[in-house]
């Protein structure tokens, strides 16, 4: 074990990667000698050459492109979009190509690749730096959609992407990348994709976050039960998509009172889905209407609004109350 | 702090070795072995004849839409005869030769028209993609193969197609500028038909040629007499080549012309003269190449007739065997998603499995 940050932990999956699978190869901007933007990549040029750790000229679409290309080829490619706001500019290649090559061809060509980004808000960063738009790919079928939340969830699940013969986009919480630490096993460490986690254990209502917002939900579950004596379930997707219904659903049967919390817009969002699947398999389980604690229908703020416009553990535990209190 | 023109070292040609005639410029003839030469000419027939089965099928009702490659048949099958079967193949759609030619059978073709993912299944031990149809967007794939062939030190090359359109999409630039940047072992090919459905080459770039946009990558590029199978074959021999020693991409525009509609769903009386489709008619490469073999010995009357009887039968076959392969099973549309189904997918493959039972769809089209 060793304690480190998700930065160290996400560096060491693909160190992981590199190491034990030949055909596994690193592009993105500034990935090699810069290590990354955020460091994610530190050190891996040096190991491994610049034949496994690419730096590429500044194009998202080649870069997926390309990528598609390599896996065509038998590669492992990993792409690092140096951010979620500028990966509509391969948007395309993921929903033509990425998602399509292995159903399109009848299973003869496998897109056994990861595309990852940064995604999120809370780095007072400039415009299109503090996105969260996972609906986009969750709404693509035949992508896994994969959000970790802790540094060892996210050195198991980029492990597990890495192997798995599935594409997958990779969201990077980054404003958890380098805010709390934990212990993370030397040994390379995996999870099953497209399973949910109860991250805290209860029986009063039941909290769906996943990414950057589980740290204020696990907060609002706290502040819930020192202050109220409130036992609340925290549910953490880290898939979320194809989606843990039976987590979900089993926790909701327990607890019957709900709030979804996420960064993304409302309408449309992980939530709405999230909802749905309640509503279709628990709803003679529902105590309460449903609260959703969510970024509102409108452009992600400059920064300067930021801290005001993400929901916090406050806007959490208030909407629990509201939820309780039915 | 001078103001000063800049050298670039442009190596911009043009090739042409057979005119329209069907005359040869001695020098420049490549001298094709006769199995070689006519089995170009084969592959054109079955494209052509192919071609025109398909806009017949699309009438019936038997296809969707199809998109016709009638006059542009030197372009692709001189092209695709010079890979090897390690080399991989990234087709645009007006290729059908390239398939012919690498081994996938014609009703695997026809059933990409009919409305089967099975037209997108390459057979065994092809290296091809299947046809694509988003523009240009298979140009980085291109680029992404040709660059594992050279992180796995394996001297193959790839060859893209795609159509004079397709050069305007930000996808082309940005296949073209990664495979030059690294160096890559792939040959853009252009078929430049002069038409993006309606909008004219001349309206889509103010380049002179496409050609010369290679200089602008910094590697070599040519434009061909896309109808003279003899030019298209000495260029891009000499690119895949180049690319296998480690020479790095080039760009081929061969300046054809699309005879035909764009698809069935078009009407170019709109938005082009007949008196220029007549100048091209009387370019059509498939004559010109027939004099041309019939001059060199390699083709007589008797041959000609063959082929085309030949081809015809396996025209006929092929229909045949597109006809009886048509039911299929619409509950597999769940089937290839995911390498392992995911447990919501299992719910809803159930679902639509009772929805078809209900309703009673057959497995029919």
């Amino acid at each position: 074990m060793a304690l480190m940050n998700m930065v160290g932990a996400l560096n060491r999956a693909m160190d992981d990667a590199l190491r034990t699978d030949d055909t596994v190869v690193l592009l993105g901007q500034d990935i090699g000698q810069d290590e990354g933007v955020f460091r994610v990549t530190a050190d891996l040029l040096r190991r491994y050459g610049d034949q496994r750790v690419i730096d590429t000229p500044l194009a998202e679409g080649a870069i997926v492109g390309g990528a598609v290309g390599m896996a065509l080829y038998g590669l492992k490619p990993v792409a690092e979009m140096q951010f979620s706001g500028f990966a509509y500019q391969a948007f395309h290649q993921v929903e033509q190509h990425m998602a399509r090559f292995h159903n399109r061809t009848r299973g003869r060509y496998r897109m056994s690749m990861v595309v990852r980004m940064p995604y999120g808000g809370g780095i007072r960063a400039v415009e299109h730096h503090s996105e969260s738009r996972e609906t986009y790919y969750a709404h693509t079928p035949g992508l896994y959609m994969v959000i970790p939340s802790t540094p060892r969830n996210a050195r198991a699940l980029l492990l597990e992407s890495i192997r798995s013969p599935e594409p997958v986009i990779f969201f990077e919480p980054k404003a958890v990348y380098r805010s709390f630490k934990e212990e993370v096993p030397e040994e390379p460490e995996t999870m099953e994709l497209g399973k949910a986690q109860i991250a805290r254990a209860g029986t009063d209502i039941t909290f769906v976050a996943y990414g950057a917002m589980m740290r204020p939900t696990l907060e609002a579950a706290e502040d819930l039960a020192d202050t109220e004596g409130v036992s609340a379930e925290v549910v953490d997707l880290l898939t979320v998509s194809p989606l843990d219904t039976d987590t979900i659903t089993e926790s909701v049967t327990k607890t019957g009172r709900v709030v979804v919390i996420h960064e993304g817009p409302r309408t449309c969002g992980i939530g709405a889905e999230v909802i749905a699947r309640i509503v279709e398999r628990a709803l003679m389980h529902l105590e309460a209407p449903i609260k959703r604690v969510t970024g509102y229908d409108v452009h992600f703020p400059y920064f300067a609004r930021e801290r005001a416009f993400m929901p916090n553990a406050e806007r959490i535990a208030h909407a629990a109350r509201e939820v309780l209190a039915f | 702090m001078p103001r000063k023109p800049i050298t670039v070292k442009p190596k911009l040609e043009y090739l042409s070795i057979l005119d329209g005639e069907g005359k040869v410029d001695e020098k420049l003839d490549p001298k094709l072995d006769a199995d070689l030469a006519v089995k170009i000419y084969r592959f054109m027939v079955l494209a052509r004849r192919m071609d025109e089965r398909c806009i017949n099928m699309q009438r019936q009702g038997r296809i969707g839409t199809y998109g016709p490659c009638r006059g542009q048949e030197a372009a692709h099958c001189a092209a695709s005869v010079v890979m090897e079967k390690e080399d991989w193949i990234v087709p645009a759609f007006r290729e059908p030769g390239s398939f012919f030619m690498r081994g996938w059978p014609l009703e695997t073709i026809l059933r990409f028209w009919g409305g089967y993912e099975e037209g997108c299944q390459p057979p065994e031990g092809v290296n091809d993609l299947p046809i694509a149809v988003p523009i240009a967007s298979q140009t980085p794939h291109a680029t992404g193969i040709a660059w594992g062939m050279k992180i796995r030190g394996a001297k193959q090359a790839v060859l893209c197609y795609c159509g004079d359109g397709g050069t305007s999409e930000g996808d082309f630039h940005e296949g073209m500028n990664f495979a030059g940047a690294f160096d890559l072992p792939v040959v853009f090919f252009v078929q430049n038909n002069h038409w993006a459905i309606s909008i004219p080459r001349e309206a889509q770039t103010r380049s002179e040629t496409i050609a010369q946009k290679a200089i602008a990558y910094g590697f070599d590029g040519i434009q061909v007499d896309g109808n003279d199978p003899l030019a298209v074959y000495v260029a891009t021999k000499e690119a895949v080549e180049k690319a296998r020693a480690g020479g790095g991409p080039t760009l081929i525009e061969a300046v054809t012309y699309r005879l035909s509609m764009h698809t069935t769903a078009d009407d170019p009386t709109k938005y082009r003269s007949q008196a220029e489709v007549t100048k091209w008619e009387k370019l059509d490469p498939i004559p010109r190449y027939q004099k041309y073999l019939v001059k060199r010995g390699m083709l007589d009357q008797q041959t000609i007739d063959e082929i085309e009887e030949d081809v015809k039968a396996e025209v006929a076959a092929a229909e045949e065997r597109y006809e009886a392969a048509r039911d299929v099973d619409p509950l597999d549309c769940f089937d290839y998603m995911y390498t392992e189904l995911p447990q919501e997918l299992v719910e809803q493959r159930q679902e639509f499995a009772e929805a078809i039972e209900r309703e009673g769809h057959g497995h029919g089209h």
